[in-house]
Order: C-alpha cells, then structure tokens, then sequence
C-alpha cells in the first residue's frame, strides 16, 4: 500500500479516537461528531487511488453515492426527534447490510479453499452483518409500531434459537474445511438473518436502546473482519474502535436500567410475564381518582414547589413546548419548578433532555435521578407527565417483578402526585403499577399536549 | 502467520483497548449521542463497498455492488447527521455543572 495512503488512513484513525473523546463529554459532543466526519471523508478520499474502475463499476458506485446521500441526509433533518432511535437503528442496520454483501461478493471470488485468515473473517463479516441487520430491522420494527412492543415468546424459544446458532457455527466450519461453495454460505446467510429476527423478537420494546447498540458493536465487529478480508487498514482499526467501545456503551446503557446485559437479552421478561399478569389482576378491584383539569391547575397555582417528572408520552405528543410554557406560568406565580430526569426517560438514555432542550428548558433545571430523589418528600406536586415505568414502586418493592431492581424516581414520596396519561393501559414493560391507585394519586387522561394547554389556562385563571 | 496479518492483528488488538479507554466515562446523558455518534463511524464500511463495486463486471457483482455502496452511504451520511442533529440540541448550554440552589 502507498505510503500516503497508509499515512491519509493513520490520520483519520487518530480523528476517529479524538471524535469519540469529545464525544463522551457534553461540551466538545459536537464537535466530537465533526472531527469523526472530517476522519471519514479523509479515509474515503485516500482509498481513491486503489480503486480499478470498470464501467460498470464506476457506474453504480456514483448511483449508489447519489441516491444514498441525500436519502440520507434528508431522512435524518426530517426524522421527528421521538422517532431518533429507530432511526439509529435502521442506520446501523443498513451498515451491517452492506458489510453481509461486501462479504458475500468476497467469497464469490475466493475460490474453494480460500487461506483460512481470508476465510474466517469473510464468514464472520457475513453472519455477523446479517444478523445486525436483521435484528436492527425488528428492532426498528418495534419502536416504529409496525409489530408490538410486548416480548414475542413461545414455547421452547431458546432452544430453537440455540439450535440455530449450533447449526451456523456448523455450517460455517463446513465452509472453511470442506469447501468454500454456496451451497455452504447462502443457508449461513439465510441461518444469519433469521437469528437476528429471532434474537430479537422476544425482548421487549423498552429495552431496544441497549439491543441497537448491542448490534452497533456487532456492525463494527463485522466492519473489522471485513478490513481483515480487504487488507484495509482504515476498516480494521475503525470497525474495531465502534466494537469495542459499543460493547462498553452497552453495558452501561444496562447498568443505567438497573440491570445484566444478559437479564436483558435472555430475558427473564417472557418468564416473568405471567407473575405480572396475576399482579395485575388483583388490581382490578382498585379505584382510581380521575382530576379535571381545573383541579390540578389550582392544586399546582397553589403548590410551593412542583417536580416534573416527563417521559415517552411527553415526547409523543410533542408536548415539551406546552410543559415549557406551564412551568413559565408556574414560576410567575412564585412555584419553585424541577425536571427529574431518569436515566432512560423516553425510549432511550439522554432522550428526554434533547426534547426539553429543544423547547428551550434551561438546563439548570433539568436534574438527574440521583441528585433530585431525596427532595420528594419536601415536594407539593410530581407531576409524572407520559412516564409510568421509571416511577413503578413495584422496582424496589414486588421481586420477581421485571423491572425490580431497576432504580427509580421515588414519586410515591410526594404530597401529592398527578399522573398524566391516555389511559389506565401499562407502561412499555408491560406491567401495573399501584401508584395509580395511591390514595394521594389524580389521574389526568388525555393527550399530554391537551391537558397540558388546558392546565396553562387553569393555572391562569386560578 | 505472515508479517501483513500480525500487523493487522496488532492494530485490532490495540483498537480494543483505544475504543474502551475512550468512551470509560460518559455521561447517562451522552448514551444515546454516542451510539448514534459510533453508528455513523462504522460507515466507513463503504470504503470496502466501493472497492467491490469499483470493478465489478458480472451482473451479481453488479447488483452486490450497488447495493453495498447504497446500504453503506445511508450508514454514514444519515449516522453523521442525525447526531449533529441531536447534538444540536445542546448548542450554547453549560455542561450540567454543580447545582446551585436558586
């Protein structure tokens, strides 16, 4: 390889690392995302030269630049902030598409007995890319509502999936001992992408975030063995840097929620279903105390201090600009307003600080978990808008639930609380919570936008 | 094992390592900028893209090609994109510095 192309390759590895440094603080994020672009066109530009152009080469590389750019670009400017993670997911999917068939078109040309240091990682690439790909399609599937958000589980589950994984690993050896043909590879392709479809479907819809960066690690795995196939060194270092670094991120992503990767994957949710299920029978027979709007306005006009607790149904209703507007109102009066933000508010970590920051929150009154939980008690009103989940006491109360465990925000310690949701219908997990049963708990059904410009008035006329 | 693949085996290993120590401290509120942030980084996987498709000459190579080169710059550009777009977001505010009681 030519000096500077090597040299060109070695600079947009170092951008790469700096890019993922900035990254991980809030002041140079962006930045951070800059300096890996500015790393990425200069690793495309040097791999110019090694290029041997047929025409029709040359022809579907430029359509496929064409028309992937500005799909691209124009789908992430116009993708709804709430729809970001699928979004994310179906980015990543399409990489471990592309990395499956820049394998695939390698071992169509390696003959039958190709070296095993070629071999190996061709076969990795694909089936590791094949089940990114699929599992990032369910994925996306899930968030976007195309399937249901609930655990998919039958009987036996694991065990088949397990069968599926023996049978790639044999058929895999096949390939690299006995021959080198299709009759191996196609069926490993095809094993590949049902295991991603299979891993997939029986975890459930709030646990995505940490399934897509699971699959965003194994993209970069399968990126990686692509470069050990091509001898490039640009794909080698930077399909490692996202492995590794997207394995880490998703331990942490499950440590956020209280949680094992492996609780998360191999789920104890399908188990555990039907304990929930009995759990929410006996809640049948409670009441529930539903509040006009005019009552909860008056009772937060009158509070001292109200905590704020959003969640996804905030962010689906795009009511972030109301509840800005309410809190306004409420600070004019003299009450003291917080944010109380659980580390996966919404459908992924961070999401909810990026929606109150869009409606122009100041920061300063965002807070995380651990710094407002112990001010509930000496709060008026937490007022959980579109959040059910993160404040289930059923987290540090009921074991064998599925979400025990998981730290929550300790709303049941307000004087009062106010739940604003559509319906009495439970949270992504699938499971009751009895805090909306609580004595001291009013229930505001509707839209959260809605009740929310219908509290702004009532907070007025108060 | 000859010297080309030792080689790139050290790079890997060491990658290992760089991509761990990089992001050992992020914010919870990071997470997601991150993943996003990585996602668009394994994008480069269109440079492999583009060296199949640059001299493909069977109508399957063709197809693969194309393919590839379409799948892989959605990876990259929109990767790169939504994160500036979420990242966005933060523009001109502090980090969420120590608390100050009002």
């Amino acid at each position: 390889m030519n000096v500077w192309i090597a040299l060109a390759y070695l600079l947009a590895a170092v951008l790469f690392i700096l890019g993922l440094k900035q990254l991980s603080g809030p002041r140079g994020a962006r930045r951070g995302n800059q300096t890996a672009a500015v790393g990425m066109v200069i690793a495309l530009l040097a791999t110019i030269p090694l290029l041997h152009f047929t025409v029709a080469g040359i022809v579907v590389t430029l359509l496929g630049l064409a028309i992937g750019a500005p799909v691209g670009a124009i789908s992430a400017r116009r993708v709804h902030m709430t729809a970001m993670p699928q979004m994310v997911a179906a980015f990543n999917g399409v990489g471990g598409g592309a990395a499956a068939l820049v394998s695939i078109s390698e071992l169509l040309h390696q003959g039958l007995h190709p070296a095993f240091q070629i071999g190996f990682p061709s076969i990795f690439s694909m089936v590791v890319g094949g089940i990114s790909f699929a599992g990032s399609a369910i994925a996306f599937a899930k968030l976007q509502g195309l399937i249901t958000g609930t655990p998919i589980t039958y009987a036996g589950q694991q065990v088949v999936n397990a069968f599926i994984a023996i049978a790639i690993v044999g058929l895999a050896i096949a390939n690299l001992v006995v021959a080198s043909q299709p009759i191996f590879f196609v069926p490993l392709l095809v094993l590949a992408l049902v295991l991603g479809v299979a891993f997939v479907l029986p975890i459930g819809g709030a646990d995505m975030p940490v399934v897509i960066s699971l699959l965003n690690a194994f993209t970069g795995l399968s990126v990686a063995a692509t470069g050990f196939v091509l001898n490039n060194f640009a794909l080698i270092v930077a399909g490692t840097l996202v492995g590794a670094s997207g394995t880490l991120l998703t331990t942490l992503m499950s440590q956020a929620m209280g949680r094992s990767l492996a609780n998360v994957l191999f789920g104890a949710f399908g188990q555990i279903q039907a304990g929930a299920g009995a759990a929410a029978a006996t809640a049948e027979g409670k009441t529930v105390r539903a509040g006009s709007p005019e009552d909860v306005g008056t009772m937060l006009a009158y509070a001292r201090k109200v905590i704020v607790v959003p969640g996804y149904g905030l962010a689906v209703a795009q009511g972030q600009h109301a509840l800005k507007e309410l809190a306004d109102e409420l600070e004019k009066r003299g009450v003291e307003v917080e944010y109380a933000i659980h580390p996966v508010a919404g459908r992924m970590p961070g999401h909810m600080n990026v929606l109150l920051a869009e409606a122009n929150v100041p920061y300063e009154q965002l807070r995380e978990m651990d710094e407002i939980n112990g001010e509930f008690p000496s709060t008026d009103v937490a007022l959980v808008v579109g959040a059910n989940d993160v404040v289930n006491p059923a987290a540090r109360n009921t074991q064998g639930s599925p979400i025990y465990g998981m730290p929550i925000l300790n709303v049941d310690q307000a004087k009062n609380i106010v739940f604003m949701k559509r319906s009495m219908r439970p949270g992504f997990a699938g499971i009751d919570n009895e805090l909306l049963y609580d004595p001291k708990t009013i229930m505001l059904f509707g839209d959260a936008k809605d009740s929310l410009t219908k509290l702004v008035a009532a907070v007025k006329a108060a | 094992m000859n010297s080309e693949l030792l080689t790139e085996f050290t790079y890997f290993i060491l990658a290992i390592f760089v991509g761990i120590e990089v992001i050992s401290k992020v914010p919870t509120i990071l997470h997601t900028p991150l993943m996003s942030g990585t996602n668009a980084i394994h994008g480069i996987i269109l440079i492999g893209a583009i060296l199949i498709a640059a001299n493909a000459t069977s109508p399957l190579e063709i197809i693969l090609g194309f393919v590839a080169v379409l799948l892989a710059t959605l990876n990259v550009v929109g990767g790169f994109v939504v994160t500036d777009r979420m990242l966005e977001m933060f523009k001109g505010r502090q980090a969420p510095a120590k608390q100050e009681k009002k």
